[in-house]
């Protein structure tokens, strides 16, 4: 029966390789079809992955402590949807998205009030560098303690995470236009808003939708962590820490594959809207790769 | 135009910089806590002058907002003031936190630097490998870190390791995607010449591909340190408060401690500047043996 197992696994690890291979070979010679290799190649893969995780964990009899197989956390996630929906309302409609925004939004303001003072600026970067580094989710406690146990802290902690990277991108966004073009802008006699609104800002635009991307996930993270602290008895970060608590994995794994999901398609939207705004730019134009 | 001086450009406006935060966090600490000193004066039938009132409020035990001082005596207590080897001493949770956090750091860079190389030789690696490994970065992984400890504890690991493989984890990611761009930034002409030397693809990746990915390696290796040093304090977070600098989070917070935890943060703020400052100047130091001329910025 082990025997059985292990070459259903090799077999099926060597067979995926193997069409992986030939795909990807295919997708050379015939270049119609890249766009669908490019598609179908990771697919493949992640099926095989799961595919391999369900067979070791079943053939094997793998505690379900340790690993359960994804049909046992589909399953437990099937079964929880309300629950599931609750912790994901708490986690990520109320702290994390208006934790991103008004970090995301200040960080932004401040960059914009700091680039008109050359002092400011020479003093705040490297510290805005240097907290980037910074494990602020440690935080979290102080947080907790000071805005109760709801979302608010969670928010807190968020914005705190959020407004340094956005500070930092959107300052070098700012200063990224080019020295032709801002002499341009002074010989029409622009305004400091016309600059801004013609000039600075859509060279910023890549800067900050980096910024952007970096705290979709930070803001995830920071949610979920500072959760660990002290929470309402709802929420993603909650339910991980209560469910391992009582050995109920496949919760865990349930939670984690929604959040897994929330911070992809998260930071798939983002990515989204920088295509259409950053059209321009050459890791978004076509025909450059 | 004046000369530019390291003093007036840099120094000078950090400083001031610091000096507000400073100021304007005695002024909060002033308010915050201002309730609470109220509430002892009540409780112990006095009456503050509002001097007495100021002074106080800069002084509690468990203020919501402890001063600037106060964190700075305790940081100087927990530190020169105990043995190291003391379950108290910041310095012994400090180096419970970096060992695990340079393990991990270690492993992730390894890790990185071997897939960066597979994917740039290998297109079926590149096509199937690198949208999971952007994808997995999306995933808040840190959410996991917990369940990790629990179930490495569950089947006898436990200790340095579990807490090293978060850092791994969140450390491997800046590394493989900085490598593959720098083991692909050799410009063509370069690649051009390698194969009229008729060097095979071992010479073309020692010779050139490797030289040419260092100043990429440096860029992901600081946001790597960074990130593992976060990964450890969190994995320290679920193991009951044992040792580390995450733990002496977790247990001020559980007794209110927060002098404690604005300590710890200190701790782990310094921590993160040393270690990105190290690989700054072994970034300088690299640099320099390999050729660079010390002004020149890599891209």
């Amino acid at each position: 029966m082990l025997l059985l197992v292990l070459a259903a696994i090799l077999g099926i690890a060597l067979g995926i390789s193997w069409l992986c291979v030939y795909l990807v070979h295919l997708g050379e010679r015939l270049p119609a079809t890249r766009r669908f290799i490019d598609f179908a190649v990771p697919l493949l893969f992640g099926v095989m992955l799961i595919t391999e995780w369900e067979l070791v964990t079943r053939g094997f009899g793998v505690p379900e402590i340790l690993l359960p197989a994804p049909s046992v956390i589909l399953v437990a996630a099937a079964n929880a949807l309300p629950t599931l929906w609750e912790d994901v309302v708490q986690t990520f409609v109320k702290s994390v998205l208006s934790g991103y925004v008004v970090g995301c939004g200040l960080g932004f303001l401040a960059a914009l009030i700091i680039n008109r003072s050359g002092f400011l600026k020479r003093g705040l970067l490297p510290l805005g560098n240097f907290v980037s580094a910074l494990p602020i989710v440690g935080v979290a406690p102080i947080a907790v303690m000071w805005f109760g146990f709801d979302w608010q802290s969670k928010a807190a902690v968020i914005v705190l995470m959020t407004f340094f990277p956005m500070l930092v991108n959107t300052e070098a966004g700012l200063a990224a236009a080019g020295h032709m073009e801002r002499d341009l802008m002074r010989t029409y006699a622009a305004t400091w808003g016309d600059e801004m609104r013609r000039l600075r800002l859509p060279a910023a635009w890549p800067f900050i939708f980096n910024a952007l991307k970096i705290n979709s996930t930070l803001a995830l993270i920071g949610a979920i962590v500072a959760e660990f602290f002290g929470a309402p008895t709802y929420g993603v970060g909650f339910r991980i820490s209560t469910e391992m608590g009582r050995m109920n994995t496949a919760m865990v794994w349930a939670e984690i594959g929604v959040a897994a999901i929330l911070g992809s398609t998260f930071y798939g939207v983002i990515a989204l809207f920088e295509r259409r705004v950053t059209f321009w730019h050459p890791s978004v134009r076509k025909g450059q790769r | 135009m004046t000369k530019p001086s390291f003093f007036r450009d840099s120094v000078v406006p950090v400083l001031t910089v610091i000096a507000a935060i400073v100021v304007l966090w005695y002024v909060a600490a002033l308010f915050m806590n201002h309730s609470t000193v109220v509430a002892e004066a009540q409780l112990k039938g006095l009456a503050f002058t509002p001097s007495a009132t100021w002074y106080r409020s800069w002084a509690l035990d468990k203020p919501l907002l402890p001063a600037p001082h106060q964190i700075v005596a305790e940081l100087w207590r927990s530190t020169a003031g105990l043995a190291i080897t003391s379950k108290r001493s910041l310095v012994y949770h400090g180096w419970v936190t970096l060992s695990a956090t340079l393990l991990g750091f270690l492993l992730g860079t390894l890790f990185g630097i071997l897939l960066a190389i597979g994917i740039v030789h290998q297109k079926v690696m590149d096509k199937s490998l690198m949208p999971w490994i952007i994808a997995s970065q999306t995933v808040p992984i840190l959410a996991v870190a917990p369940m990790l400890i629990v179930v490495l504890n569950a089947i006898g690991i436990s200790g340095l390791l579990p807490k090293a493989l978060i850092s791994t984890y969140l450390s491997f990611f800046p590394v493989v995607v900085g490598m593959v761009k720098g083991l692909r930034s050799p410009e063509a002409i370069h690649l051009d010449l390698m194969r009229t030397y008729n060097a095979d693809d071992f010479k073309v990746f020692t010779k050139l591909r490797w030289p040419a990915s260092v100043p990429y390696l440096f860029a992901s290796l600081k946001v790597g340190i960074a990130i593992s040093l976060i990964g450890a304090i969190v994995g320290e977070l679920p193991t009951g408060a044992a040792a580390g600098l995450g733990a002496r989070l977790l247990s001020g917070s559980y007794y209110g401690q927060t002098i404690q935890i604005w300590a710890a943060l200190f701790a782990a703020a310094f921590l993160a500047g040393l270690l990105v400052l190290v690989v700054g100047w072994s970034e300088r130091l690299v640099m320099r043996l390999m050729g660079a001329r010390p002004e020149r910025r890599a891209a």
